[in-house]
C-alpha cells in the first residue's frame, strides 16, 4: 500500500489518501474501512440520459464517487472489497443519496476519511505501508486423498485449492487400483501448485504431511516435472521445504509455521510469530493458569490491575458494526499500550487468527498471577459471547 | 401371468406409491367396468375410510373367499395403519388419549414383540390400565406357543408390515423431508410379497378380481415374509447357527514391535499362506536386505510398505480355529498412521497387543508418547475389552521369565489404568520369527520351564464373541470405496447394527441418497445376507461414486441414521501438553471419518468416578479431566448417541498427531 497524503486533525477525524498495491492490501483497507466512513474512489457507473424527445440512452462512465459506507464485502478467495453506500458528494452524473457500490481496486487511489481515527487504524495504515514486511510462502498441507495448496502472505492465509480424493485402500489383489488412486491424487495436488504458486513471487513452498506422503509426492512430482520437461518445477526444485506435520487439514498449517527449519526460511513474518504466541498462551494455561485468560470480562479486569503482559486481540474485533463496542476495544488495546503491554492484533485470516476468534478473540498474558480472577463467575459473559 | 410380468418390468429404482400397486394392477389387466373397480378397489383419494373400515363393511366377502380360513381374524389389515385402528374403534377423544399414551407405554417395555392390535385390544379390555394390560400381555406372550401355527404367524406377522407408526411420526415431524422416503418400506415389502407368489403357490392361485382385492393380498404375503425378512435374530441363527462365529481382532502396538511378522508367521504356520509364495517373498526380501520381513510382507502387500519395512494401511487376513473364524486386522504401529490403525480398531472385537520384549524396545514404545500407550487407551476408547497382550521377540531375552514378568507387571498397572479389566487381559509369551508359541505349545526348553499357559492360537480362541445387534436399524460405516469388477461400485465397511439382503434400499448418509444393494461379498465370499458385525463390501448402484466419500454411512431408509454438524460429548481427557479451550481446532475420528472440528463450548467439568458436575463453564480442560463439551464440525456428518448405537457414538479427538480425548455422544442438535 501506498500513502498518498495524511490529513488529520487533532481531534482525530480526517482523510487519509492511499494507493493499494498488491491483493492483500485489500485486507487492509477492508480492516480499515468501517460502516459510516466516507470514501472517494474512482468508479464506472451506467447512467442513463434522456433525450428532448422521450428516448434515453444509456452509457457507462467513468467518474469520481463519495460514498457514506453502509456495507462492507470482502471476498478472500478473489481479495475484492465492495462498498456499498449513498452517494455524499455532488457529481455530474449521479444524484445525491443515490445508491452505489464501489469496488476498489489495485494501483487506483482512493481516499478515506473518518470522523475519528483511533490508534488501531492508523497502526495498520502503517503496517500496510511497510514494505519490508513482504514475505510470501506457500504451503501444501497434505496426507493420503487430502490437501490444501496455501498461500502464506504476512496478515493473510488463503487457501487457493483443496483437493478432495478418496483413494481406495490396499486390499488383497487390488493393490494397483490403490496405487492408481495415490497417483491420481498426486497429478491433482501437482497441477494445483502450478496453478496457483507464482514461483516468481513465492520465497518457498512448504510440503507438509504426515508419514511419506510428502517424499512420495516430491518425487512424483519431479519425475512428472523431468517427463513432461516442466522447466519451472525443475529450476525451482530448491524452493520446496518438507516437513512433516500430522494431517492434511488446514490448520495443522499452525505445526508447520512452528518447525524451526520452516521459520528459519520464514522469520519474521507475521503467521508464524502469532502461532508462536498463541502457543505460550496455551502453555501457560497449562502451567499457571493463573496468568492466562481469555474473554473481554477477564482480560478488562486484568487490564485495570495493570497485570497485562501481553495482549492478543483478533483484527475481526474492530471489524464489528457497533462502533461503540469498537470504541470499547480500542479503549482497551490504548490502556494496555500505555501500560507497557505488548499488544498483538492477529489477523483472522491465519489459522491462528481463527483459533483466537473461537476463544473469544481476546486473550491475555498476566505478568502476576491473579486467582482471584479465576473464581469469579462471570458466566452471564461468556454466554453472551459463545453465542 | 400378466400381472407379473408387469411386476417384473418394473424399475424398482421408482418412488411408487403402495397403493399405486394395487391400483395399476387391477385397472390394466382385469379389464373391469369402472363401477366394478370401485366395488373391489380401495382408493384413498376417493374414500377416505381406512382400509380396515371398508372391510368390516364388506365382511361377507371376505368369508366367502375359499383360501381364507374362516376363523381368522381380521386383525392383520387393522395393523397396517395405526390410523385406522382408532378410527374404527370409535372411542371418544378423552380415550382416545389415554389409549395412545398406554400404547407409548407398553411399546417402550415390549417394543415390537407384539403387534399394535394385540396391544389395543389388550388395554381396551383392561380399561386403559396400564400396568393391567401389561401383566395380560406378557403373561399371554407366554401361552403364545401353544397356540396353531397359523395364529402364531399371524400375530407375527403385523410388525414387519406395520412400520412402527409411532416412531414414523415423529420422524416426519423432525425432517419433513423424509416423508418421501417412508413409504419405501412399504414398497420393499410388497415387492417382496410378489416374488415370493411367483417362487410359490402363485400357479395355483385363481386369478379373480376377488383375488386381487387387498385382503385376500395381504393375508397371503404376510406368513411368508415373517420367514423372509422380518425376523432377523430367525434369520440369523438359521444362517450362521451352525457356522463358526466371526472373530475381529486387530493387531496393535508400537512401531516395530513385530506385529506383521507375528501374523504372518502365525498365517504360515496355519497354512494359508502357500510355500511358494512364502518362498517368493523369502527371496525378495534377501534382495533388499530385509529377511526378517519376509513373513511381514504376508500383510504389507503395496511396494512402499515393503520397501520401507513398516506397514502403513490397515492389512487383513483370515484363518480359523477350533470354535471361530478369525479375521485379523494388521494396524500399523507408526504414530503417523493412527487414522488408519483407528479406522481398523474400529471394526474389531477384540484387540491382540504386541509388544517387543527387547531391553529398551519396550520401554521406548511404553514410554509417554509412544505408541504401546496410545494405542492401548484407543482400542479401549473405541470400546474393546477384551485385551490379548503376546510379549514377543522373547527370544532376545533367551526367554527370561523376569523379563517376561516385568513387562507384565508395568504392563498391568497401565492396562488397569486405562479401563481394563484383569479378567479380560491374556499374557503370552512368544516369538513371531521363531514362530515359538504360536499354534503349539512351547518347545523351547527355557520357555517351557516356567510357562504352563496356552499358546497364542488358544488365547485367540478363547476370545468371547460380542452380541451382534441384528434386530436394530441398519447402519453400516463406510471405510473404502473401490471399483468392483463389474458394474457399479463397492463399498467396504462394517455392519454394526442389523442385517443387510441383496436387493435392499439403502440411504446413503449424509448425502442421504437411495441406493441399491447389487451384491453383498463377506471376505470375498458373495452372499445374500450380512449381519452386523461382518465386514462386507457391498455393491451400490443408484448413486455416483463420486458422491459417496469413506466415512459415509449406509442407513436404513426408514430408521435412518441421524446427520448432524454439531454435538455434546463427554470427553475424558487424557495427556496433553497444553489444555483444551474453548475454540480448540481438533480432528475427530468417528469409525474412518476423519473431519476437523472445533470444541465450541465447554459446559461442564465432571467428577471422574462419581459423574457430578464440579464447574459449570470451565475456563479450560487439564489433563485427566472428564468434562461435557459441544463439538461443531465444519460439515455435517452421521453420528448416533451412544445410547442408541455405541459404535457411533464414539468419536476420538486429535490434534497435531496425539489423541488428546475421547468421547461419547450424548446428545446431537438439530443444524
Amino acid at each position: 500500500m501506498k500513502l498518498i497524503y495524511k490529513n488529520i486533525e487533532k481531534d482525530g477525524c480526517g482523510s487519509i489518501g492511499l494507493v493499494p498495491e498488491e491483493s492483500e492490501d485489500m485486507w487492509h483497507a477492508y480492516n480499515l474501512i468501517a460502516e459510516g466512513d466516507a470514501v472517494t474512489a474512482s468508479t464506472v457507473r451506467k447512467v442513463q440520459t434522456e433525450s428532448s424527445t422521450g428516448s434515453s440512452t444509456s452509457n457507462r462512465v467513468r467518474t469520481t464517487l463519495t460514498i457514506r459506507v453502509e456495507s462492507i464485502d470482502f471476498d478472500t478467495q478473489a481479495c475484492v472489497l465492495r462498498l456499498k453506500g449513498r452517494n455524499i458528494e455532488e457529481n455530474q452524473y449521479v444524484k445525491m443519496g443515490a445508491y452505489h457500490t464501489l469496488d476498489l481496486e489495485q494501483n487506483r487511489k482512493f481516499i478515506l476519511q473518518k470522523v475519528l481515527w483511533d490508534s488501531v487504524a492508523l497502526d495498520r495504515v502503517e503496517a500496510a505501508c511497510d514494505p519490508t514486511a513482504t514475505a510470501d510462502v506457500a504451503a501444501v498441507v497434505m496426507q493420503e486423498g487430502l490437501a490444501h495448496v496455501c498461500l502464506i502472505t504476512p496478515s493473510m492465509t488463503l487457501v487457493r485449492s483443496k483437493i478432495d480424493v478418496t483413494i481406495p485402500r490396499k486390499r488383497k489383489g487390488f493393490v494397483q487400483q490403490h496405487e492408481k488412486g495415490l497417483n491420481k491424487f498426486y497429478d491433482a495436488v501437482m497441477q494445483g501448485i502450478l496453478r496457483h504458486i507464482d514461483f516468481n513471487i513465492v520465497k518457498c513452498v512448504i510440503l507438509a504431511s504426515p508419514g511419506f506422503v510428502k517424499d512420495q509426492f516430491f518425487d512424483y512430482m519431479m519425475q512428472q516435472a523431468i517427463k513432461t520437461d516442466n522447466k519451472l518445477l525443475i529450476e525451482n526444485k530448491g524452493k520446496f521445504l518438507l516437513v512433516k506435520a500430522s494431517s492434511g487439514f488446514k490448520h495443522s498449517l499452525k505445526e508447520v509455521l512452528q518447525e524451526p527449519s520452516v521459520m528459519a526460511k520464514i522469520s519474521d513474518t507475521k503467521a508464524a510469530s502469532e502461532v508462536k504466541l498463541l502457543e505460550s498462551f496455551y502453555t501457560m494455561l497449562q502451567l499457571e493458569p493463573a496468568k492466562a485468560f481469555y474473554g473481554k470480562k477477564h482480560v478488562e479486569k486484568a487490564n485495570e490491575a495493570l497485570a497485562l503482559e501481553t495482549l492478543m486481540i483478533s483484527d475481526k474485533l474492530f471489524r464489528c458494526q457497533d462502533i461503540s463496542k469498537r470504541k470499547e476495544y480500542v479503549a482497551l488495546v490504548d490502556s494496555a499500550r500505555e501500560n507497557g503491554c505488548d499488544v498483538r492484533i492477529f489477523s483472522s485470516m491465519h489459522v491462528s487468527g481463527e483459533q483466537l476468534d473461537q476463544l473469544t478473540g481476546i486473550a491475555a498474558i498476566l505478568r502476576f498471577p491473579m486467582p482471584e480472577l479465576e473464581d469469579s463467575d462471570l458466566e452471564g459473559d461468556s454466554d453472551v459471547e459463545s453465542d | 401371468m400378466a400381472r407379473h410380468r408387469n411386476v417384473r418390468n418394473r424399475s424398482y429404482s421408482d418412488d411408487y406409491d403402495y397403493d399405486d400397486v394395487y391400483g395399476h394392477s387391477v385397472e390394466e389387466d382385469n379389464c373391469l367396468s369402472p363401477s366394478d373397480t370401485s366395488q373391489w378397489m380401495y382408493d384413498r383419494s376417493r374414500n377416505h375410510q381406512a382400509i380396515s373400515s371398508f372391510l368390516e363393511n364388506h365382511n361377507d366377502i371376505q368369508e366367502e373367499t375359499e383360501e381364507e380360513p374362516l376363523t381368522e381374524p381380521s386383525r392383520p389389515e387393522l395393523d397396517r395403519r395405526q390410523s385406522s385402528d382408532l378410527r374404527c374403534l370409535s372411542l371418544t377423544e378423552a380415550d382416545e388419549a389415554k389409549l395412545l399414551s398406554c400404547l407409548d407405554e407398553l411399546r417402550n417395555i415390549l417394543g415390537d414383540t407384539v403387534s399394535e392390535n394385540m396391544l389395543i385390544q389388550t388395554v381396551l379390555s383392561h380399561k386403559f390400565d396400564f400396568n393391567k394390560a401389561l401383566d395380560a400381555l406378557l403373561s399371554n406372550d407366554k401361552n403364545k406357543p401353544k397356540q396353531t401355527e397359523k395364529i402364531k404367524e399371524q400375530s407375527r406377522a403385523p410388525p414387519l408390515v406395520r412400520i412402527e407408526p409411532a416412531k414414523t411420526v415423529i420422524n416426519v415431524d423432525k425432517t419433513p423431508k423424509v416423508i418421501a422416503t417412508n413409504n419405501e418400506p412399504t414398497t420393499v415389502g410388497v415387492i417382496k410379497g410378489f416374488k415370493v407368489e411367483q417362487d410359490g403357490s402363485s400357479g395355483s392361485r385363481p386369478q379373480t378380481p376377488r383375488d386381487q382385492s387387498p385382503t385376500t393380498e395381504k393375508s397371503n404375503q404376510a406368513p411368508s415374509k415373517v420367514k423372509e425378512k422380518n425376523d432377523p435374530n430367525k434369520q440369523y441363527s438359521n444362517e450362521r447357527g451352525s457356522d463358526k462365529d466371526h472373530l475381529y481382532i486387530v493387531v496393535i502396538g508400537h512401531v516395530d514391535a513385530g506385529k506383521s511378522t507375528l501374523m504372518g508367521r502365525l498365517l504360515c504356520e496355519l497354512g494359508e499362506v502357500s510355500q511358494r509364495t512364502l518362498h517368493k517373498y523369502e527371496q525378495e526380501s534377501k534382495k533388499i536386505g530385509k529377511q526378517s520381513f519376509m513373513y511381514a510382507w504376508v500383510l504389507d502387500e503395496t511396494g512402499e510398505e515393503r520397501v520401507r519395512g513398516i506397514t502403513m494401511d490397515v492389512g487383513r487376513a483370515q484363518f480359523e480355529t477350533k470354535t471361530k473364524k478369525v479375521i485379523i486386522l494388521d494396524a500399523p504401529g507408526h504414530a503417523d498412521f493412527i487414522p488408519n490403525m483407528i479406522t481398523g480398531a474400529g471394526q474389531a472385537d477384540v484387540a491382540l497387543l504386541v509388544v517387543d520384549a527387547t531391553r529398551g524396545e519396550f520401554e521406548s514404545g511404553f514410554e509417554l508418547g509412544g505408541q504401546t500407550r496410545e494405542h492401548a487407551l484407543l482400542v479401549r476408547s473405541l470400546g474393546i475389552s477384551q485385551l490379548a497382550v503376546a510379549v514377543n521377540k522373547l527370544d532376545t531375552t533367551n526367554w527370561s521369565e523376569d523379563r517376561f514378568n516385568e513387562i507384565v507387571t508395568k504392563l498391568k498397572i497401565f492396562l488397569k489404568q486405562a479401563g481394563f479389566k484383569d479378567s479380560d487381559i491374556t499374557y503370552v509369551p512368544c516369538s513371531g520369527l521363531t514362530g515359538e508359541n504360536l499354534v503349539k505349545p512351547p518347545n523351547e526348553l527355557e520357555l517351557c520351564k516356567w510357562y504352563k499357559g496356552p499358546c497364542l492360537l488358544d488365547v485367540i480362541d478363547r476370545c468371547n464373541v460380542p452380541v451382534r445387534p441384528v434386530s436394530k436399524p441398519l447402519r453400516m460405516s463406510i471405510n473404502d470405496i473401490f471399483k468392483s469388477t463389474g458394474t457399479g461400485f463397492c463399498v467396504a465397511g462394517r455392519i454394526e447394527n442389523g442385517i443387510l439382503n441383496k436387493g435392499d434400499k439403502v440411504l446413503v448418509c449424509p448425502i442421504k441418497e437411495l441406493a441399491e444393494v447389487k451384491g453383498i461379498s463377506i471376505n470375498d465370499l458373495a452372499s445374500n445376507v450380512a449381519f452386523a458385525g461382518d465386514q462386507v463390501s457391498v455393491t451400490l448402484s443408484g448413486v455416483d461414486m463420486q458422491n459417496v466419500s469413506v466415512g459415509n454411512v449406509l442407513s436404513d431408509p426408514v430408521q435412518q441414521v441421524p446427520v448432524s454438524s454439531r454435538f455434546e460429548a463427554r470427553l475424558v481427557v487424557f495427556n496433553v501438553k497444553v489444555p483444551i479451550t474453548k475454540g480448540y481446532p481438533i480432528l475427530i475420528h468417528h469409525q474412518s471419518l476423519v473431519e476437523s472440528a472445533n470444541i465450541v463450548k465447554l459446559k461442564a467439568l465432571l467428577n471422574k468416578s462419581t459423574g457430578e458436575i464440579l464447574k459449570k463453564k470451565p475456563r479450560c480442560l487439564g489433563n485427566n479431566s472428564v468434562a461435557v463439551v459441544d463439538i461443531e464440525v465444519c460439515r455435517p456428518i452421521c453420528i448416533e448417541r451412544y445410547k442408541d448405537v455405541k459404535e457411533l457414538g464414539r468419536v476420538m479427538l486429535r490434534v497435531a498427531g496425539v489423541t488428546i480425548a475421547a468421547g461419547l455422544i450424548t446428545d446431537i442438535y438439530d443444524t
